[in-house]
């Protein structure tokens, strides 16, 4: 296709799209009568419901359909790929990994974020420090993959061989030699975590931050009167007060977490025991060719993330309700 | 694995990053392929003798084939050059897609309905996966009768599923070669050796003689990171099992933690986990597992070792400036067999597969499958770096000694040819459990746990 064809293919988008809404809001224009503001509500979501069906419903749908069938997609297999991935050594190391990984990077993210939010708040560089730590958000997954790649760089330590990963000059500067860091299973996948939690922690800063900020003024000092110290003030205070804050960053950072892919595959590829979810999901359905594994993977991701969800939602209601 | 960059991308990893940055930016900006369509196309055919060779595709003008193919930046250039002859003297428009995830993507396309006209299909694994979507084609006659007159009997076998001949071989590549230095060699006194034992004889004389280490390696590849030694490893099955064992192993006759492949796992393992023989100027064993196999021969420049085992599209990847040459600064050995007049060879390359049987697409196909083509893409390649197991090649129309090398021995009658084994097996061996293994087996664990995990990984 030509580049002008794709513009007018864009165009000729653009267009349907305009049309489509010009369409239902006439229509919803036209609705009178008793009824009529629950047919604009269900006209108005008419979009919403078709694209969520097309794009959601059915795929996922098709994923669970899928997952119960072999390599080939051809033989019902009932539950073997679950099998598979709660017997075979190479699945379990996978599973294994996503729960270190799912453990890990939430908590230690927010709580460097925490951390750091309460130390800088109020501080006279407090813009330029935030600045500093919300940097990594702005990178890409694969970006900073490649950044931390360089650093875990091994040379050996032989004739004049320079070290060009930070992390190693670091350790000959201290004195030991240097070292594969990518090699060592289960070593390996926390120095992938550390990528993430590189990234994530800006994140958890910017909105415990915010929240902290938005602790009413009267409380701090009614707890300041009462003599609590900075300990105190920290867990009866600050923690209580930006609770759903803390969850929200939780459960996303977790939701992102168990997802992670770019920086598996950036780093290591999976290799080396690194693989995750849904790094292996990839390789199965399109490396390996084995759909059905590919796909009970895939469920698999969808299951975990499920819980997750669901809590969040939950604390997200009943923090409405006080 | 055949590697889809038949000339892989600069070592440094920063400069492979850019290059992947410009395939993006090339494949953003729509096929800017050729549209040589010719001026007064079909009636320069009949009449100048340029274009004799292409009268029996008749007159083709305004039609169109497209090619989709791994080929990428800078390689594209010489391919779509080669075209030009043919969309001159037919007047047919060929639209060339270069795609670095074509390996997934065309059987995406092929099973979603929307293949390409023709597919370069690198590995005849994927052929196969390809036939068995129903929407390829068979060959036409015409390019059956020019691989059996052009290319050995082997090579037709690739493509050929349950009787029927798909697509003729198109490029190659000679995976059988170890990288060495003429002047070190030369310095040394040593010689180039001509049987396995003498490989191995010269490796000790070189790990007793002086600091360098004979041998370098480097396997780290990304995903498919374990490759390099699974091209090790087909090398020394074929030499050590001969060839119908190769065949038996590649499909599962033997199973692939029987005796043969097992030893062939062994003598690899002879040299590369042998702390003596390896890492010249990389480190020590594990050092291998994360050197990419980029970076993995370029000691040799230094003199930090003496010998690197890659295919010849490693050529490309020295520095500029360095000579690759019999009295150069880097040249090759064809990897000796057993005996001095056994010649073994392991290779690679691309099968033309079409999807439709449009005359157009017939012709270029064809096309793709004469002596004359195989010509016009060595004088499209300037720079070298391309070679075909086609016979009606001529060697002098090649330009870089490293080409002129492999393509003789591809085209020796005695020589032993056999595709690269993982790329004929189950995707899931092929490019992945053989990867991960080899990987986990360069790290530390045994030659034993090594085959039977791949063992049973098998797809039943």
């Amino acid at each position: 296709m030509e580049t002008t064809d794709k513009i007018v293919k864009m165009l000729e988008a653009i267009l349907l799209f305009a049309a489509v809404v010009g369409i239902i809001l006439f229509l919803a224009s036209r609705v009178r009568g008793k009824k009529g503001d629950k047919a604009v509500a269900a006209l108005f979501l008419l979009p919403t419901a078709v694209m969520v069906l097309v794009g959601l419903v059915y795929p996922g749908a098709r994923t669970i359909y899928e997952s119960l069938f072999d390599a080939a997609g051809s033989t019902f297999i009932g539950l073997d790929n679950y099998q598979t991935i709660f017997t075979s050594s190479d699945q379990l190391t996978v599973l294994r990994n996503t729960v270190l990984w799912v453990v890990v990077t939430p908590f230690v993210a927010t709580a460097i974020g925490l951390l750091y939010a309460i130390l800088i708040d109020k501080a006279r560089i407090e813009a330029f420090a935030k600045a500093l730590i919300f940097l990594p958000m702005a990178i890409s997954f694969v970006g900073a993959s490649i950044i931390w790649k360089f650093v875990y760089e091994f040379r050996p330590e032989q004739g004049d061989i320079k070290q060009i990963g930070l992390l190693n000059q670091v350790m000959i500067w201290l004195g030991f030699s240097p070292h594969q860091w990518l090699i060592n299973s289960p070593g390996n996948t926390f120095f992938l975590i550390i990528i993430m939690i590189w990234i994530q922690a800006g994140f958890a800063m910017t909105v415990l931050s915010a929240a902290i900020k938005a602790i009413p003024e009267d409380i701090v000092e009614a707890a300041r009167l009462d003599g609590v110290k900075a300990i105190g003030m920290f867990r009866f205070v600050t923690v209580p007060s930006i609770r759903p804050a803390l969850i929200v960053v939780l459960t996303t950072i977790g939701i992102g977490t168990l997802k992670v892919f770019d920086i598996v595959r950036t780093v290591t590829g999976g290799q080396f025991d690194t693989s995750v979810i849904a790094n292996e999901f990839y390789s199965q359905s399109f490396r390996s060719d084995n759909q059905g594994l590919g796909a009970a993977l895939a469920v698999m991701l969808f299951l975990l993330v499920i819980p997750i969800v669901v809590y969040n939602i939950r604390q997200l209601r009943s923090a409405e309700a006080r | 694995m055949a590697l889809r960059l038949s000339r892989p991308p600069k070592p440094l990893h920063l400069i492979a990053l850019g290059g992947a940055l410009t395939f993006t930016l090339a494949a953003c900006g729509g096929s800017s392929s050729p549209s040589a369509t010719g001026d007064g196309a079909g009636d320069g055919a009949s009449a100048s003798g340029e274009c004799a060779a292409y009268s029996q595709y008749g007159d083709l003008k305004g039609k169109t084939v497209s090619v989709y193919t791994s080929i990428v930046t800078p390689e594209d250039t010489p391919q779509i050059d080669s075209y030009k002859p043919f969309e001159k003297c037919t007047g047919a428009t060929v639209k060339y897609e270069g795609d670095k995830a074509f390996e997934t993507q065309v059987l995406v396309r092929a099973k979603a309905g929307n293949p390409p006209d023709i597919a370069y299909v690198p590995q005849p694994g994927l052929l196969a996966q390809l036939v068995s979507t129903g929407k390829a084609v068979e060959a036409p006659k015409e390019v059956s009768d020019n691989v059996d007159k052009f290319w050995s009997k082997d090579w037709k076998g690739y493509s050929t599923i349950d009787g029927k001949f798909y697509g003729a071989p198109l490029g190659a590549n000679f995976k059988s070669l170890v990288w060495y230095s003429p002047k070190m060699f030369k310095d040394k006194g040593y010689q180039i050796p001509t049987t396995l034992d003498e490989l191995q004889a010269l490796s000790e004389k070189i790990a007793a003689d002086g600091k360098s280490k004979p041998w370098c390696a480097g396997i780290a590849s990304g995903e498919a990171t374990g490759w390099v030694i699974t091209d090790w490893m087909e090398d020394m099955m074929l030499r050590l099992s001969g060839p119908e064992e190769y065949d038996k192993w590649v499909k599962h006759e033997i199973a692939f933690n029987s005796p043969g492949p097992t030893a062939a796992l062994d003598k690899v393992g002879s040299i590369l986990k042998n702390d003596k023989f390896v890492n010249g100027g990389l480190g020590n064993v594990k050092s291998i597992a994360t050197t990419t196999f980029q970076d993995g021969g370029l000691p040799i420049l230094d003199g930090d070792c003496y010998m690197h085992r890659q295919a010849s599209f490693y050529a490309a990847n020295w520095p500029e400036g360095t000579k690759v040459a019999e009295d150069g600064d880097v040249f090759a050995f064809a990897l000796p067999g057993v005996t001095a007049d056994s010649k073994p060879a392991l290779g690679g390359g691309e099968f033309v597969l079409a999807f439709s049987d449009r005359p157009e697409v017939k012709a270029f196909q064809t096309y793709l499958s004469t002596d004359t083509w195989a010509n016009n893409k060595a004088k499209a390649s300037p720079l070298g770096g391309w070679i075909s197991a086609n016979k009606g090649l001529d060697v002098n129309n090649l330009v870089s000694p490293i080409d002129k090398l492999a393509t003789s021995v591809l085209q020796d009658p005695n020589a032993v040819f056999r595709f690269d084994g993982s790329d004929a097996m189950p995707a899931a061996i092929g490019s992945n459990a053989f990867w991960k293994q080899a990987t986990s087996w360069i790290t530390g664990q045994s030659t034993k746990d090594t085959v039977d995990k791949i063992e049973a990984a098998w797809p039943k």
